[in-house]
């Protein structure tokens, strides 16, 4: 494992003729937490997404441990990878969704159970058991059987971080992952994520919870327009902001 | 503490309203009329000397006539299990970002849906006519070996079956929120196990109620292959039926047995269209006049 878990070398990434990304540099090292500020429609949830391929960065370079997401690079040419390759690469990086997500035919057991079993062969018995463990961990033991209809938001945000949690990943993505919720469902969420920082996974979170992002965040950047306007840590990004656009954010959120 | 708070106020309930109902005269008039003419109609149908009821009667149960209703399902059966698969694979062809296999889809669609299902059971039943062997390079049978009667016709009705249940699975895939594919790839889950194991049996909920359907209108649909002789309900009881005269009676027979078994499939299939519309809002029918005397006495007034 290096150093450097994800490192964006400026990335562009162009809807049609609309270019939402207008040159990313950045580096997430490993074991550290990376909160996105922002405002709406700045480009957030698309650098996101462009880390685990949903979206194809159109120019730049994009990797991820070590390895170009989305291209293999043979001398000095970019090969586009195959959906096979694309697939595995994303195995190791975990997605948690503004909206959840859950697979609402499926118990919060099998959420987080089924892509172990069906996508990395591990066995039933084993699966079922660190199934089972991930939704202890994320205060859920109770709730295994019910269906994600059956349950609030809070809890399906922390049964979709455990189905995340489950395929083993390196670096964890969260897109507003309590943008959705009831504001006293936040908490519950946000200890979950708590922990996991504590426990030295490397996170990426766009989120407009400053007080998560100064507690929690090793490095905080402020994106605007698709691009990076500010970056360091809490204390200087947010106590102490350089730029005007960064300042007026902060003053509407705070 | 106050002496009228609401819940107070309440706690007796208010004795129920017993209000004089609307009167429905035009319902009662038009019942009237429907059932005059529709006693005569039966009237005239089973006084009538040209049909020999007993001959109804004794040809019900025949064992060409339950040989055919045999073919009949059979058919109905093994073509929709067929249509089912082929518009499974036809709906995602047309879904999928391959260019070549969204063509080969709407190309077939577009033949299938555009021409009459006798037309198709016909050319499948004739093909040995322009192709009188079949088979790649020095392996080929006789056509009319392969193509039988019943194998042309369930070989025209699931292909066109397939056109048709293409736009029905395609609907329901189409229904199934594009977060759910976005989770899934997050996951690391291929194209073809992000549709088997997530969109697919989200899909169920919009496939399977208009798939019903299809059935019905399947087993109604295989009658057509009297065209070509394939021994179903219908072709078995025309063959009985002008081998004895007795063609009209033989329609009746054939008519009662379908009636039985659509009976049977709509009484199937709205039971499923009920539990897979769950969640969705309950029809509301304004009851009165007749319906309220006929079925809801008891809750009206304790008439038993
Ligand atoms: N698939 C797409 N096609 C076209 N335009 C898109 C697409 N996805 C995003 N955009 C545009 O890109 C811009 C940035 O969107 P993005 O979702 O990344 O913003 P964001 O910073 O996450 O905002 P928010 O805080 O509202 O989530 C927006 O103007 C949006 O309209
Ligand atoms: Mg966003």
């Amino acid at each position: 494992m290096s150093a450097v878990m994800v490192k964006a070398e400026n990335v562009h990434k162009s809807f049609g003729h609309v270019e939402v990304l207008k040159g990313i540099d950045l580096e997430v090292k490993n074991g550290e937490v990376f909160c996105l500020l922002g405002p709406s429609g700045s480009g957030k949830s698309t650098f996101l997404r462009c880390i685990n391929h949903l979206e194809q960065v159109s120019a730049g370079r994009l990797s991820v441990d070590g390895a170009l997401i989305g291209y293999r690079e043979v001398g000095d040419k970019l090969h586009e990878m195959k959906p096979k390759e694309i697939a595995a690469q994303r195995r190791d990086i975990g997605m948690v969704f503004q909206r959840f997500n859950l697979f609402p035919h499926l118990t919060a057991l099998e959420n987080v159970m089924q892509a172990p079993v069906k996508i990395r062969g591990v066995g039933k018995a084993e699966a079922r058991e660190q199934a089972l463990r991930l939704l202890d961990r994320v205060g859920l033991a109770e709730r295994v059987d019910n269906y994600p209809g059956q349950l609030s938001g809070g809890q399906q945000q922390r049964v979709a971080i455990a189905r995340a949690l489950a395929m083993k990943p390196k670096l964890m993505l969260f897109d507003e992952p309590t943008s959705a919720l009831d504001p006293e469902l936040v908490g519950e969420v946000l200890d979950v994520m708590k922990d996991l920082a504590r426990e030295g996974m490397t996170m990426i979170v766009v989120t407009h919870e400053i007080g998560f992002a100064r507690e929690v965040a090793d490095t905080v950047v402020f994106m605007d327009g698709g691009v990076v306007v500010e970056a360091g840590s809490p204390a200087e990004v947010i106590d102490a902001p350089q730029h005007d656009r960064t300042k007026s954010f902060l003053s509407k959120v705070l | 503490m106050a002496t009228t708070t609401p819940a107070a106020r309440t706690s007796t309930a208010p004795a129920p309203i017993k209000a004089v109902p609307i009167r429905h005269y035009g319902q009662w008039a038009s019942a009237a009329v429907v059932l005059l003419l529709a006693g005569g109609l039966l009237y005239s149908v089973a006084a009538n000397d040209n049909i020999q009821w007993s001959v109804v009667g004794d040809y019900m149960f025949r064992p060409e006539i339950f040989h055919g209703i045999g073919i009949t399902l059979a058919l109905t059966v093994l073509s929709m299990v067929l249509g089912v698969i082929g518009g499974v694979l036809l709906a995602v062809m047309r879904l999928s970002g391959n260019p070549v296999l969204r063509a080969v889809s709407g190309g077939y669609l577009w033949i299938f849906r555009g021409t009459p299902v006798l037309v198709q059971i016909v050319i499948w039943f004739n093909l040995a006519l322009v192709f009188p062997r079949l088979g790649v390079g020095s392996f080929s049978v006789d056509t009319n070996h392969v193509i039988s009667p019943f194998g042309a016709a369930l070989l025209a009705l699931a292909l066109n079956e397939a056109a048709y249940m293409a736009e029905i699975v395609r609907g329901g895939i189409l229904s199934v929120d594009q977060g759910q594919t976005e989770a899934a790839h997050a996951l690391g889950y291929s194209g073809a196990k992000t549709m088997r194991l997530i969109v697919l049996p989200q899909a169920m909920r919009v496939i399977v109620p208009p798939t019903g359907n299809e059935v019905v209108t399947m087993l109604k649909t295989t009658a057509l292959v009297y065209a070509i002789g394939a021994a179903d309900l219908f072709t078995e009881a025309y063959n009985f039926g002008s081998k004895n005269f007795t063609l009209f009676e033989m329609y009746l027979v054939a008519s009662f047995w379908y009636l039985v078994m659509t009976t049977v499939l709509s009484t199937l299939q709205s039971r499923l269209e009920k539990k897979y519309a769950k969640g969705s809002h309950a029809v509301t029918t304004r009851t009165g006049g007749i319906t309220r005397l006929f079925f809801l006495r008891n809750a009206q007034g304790g008439v038993a």
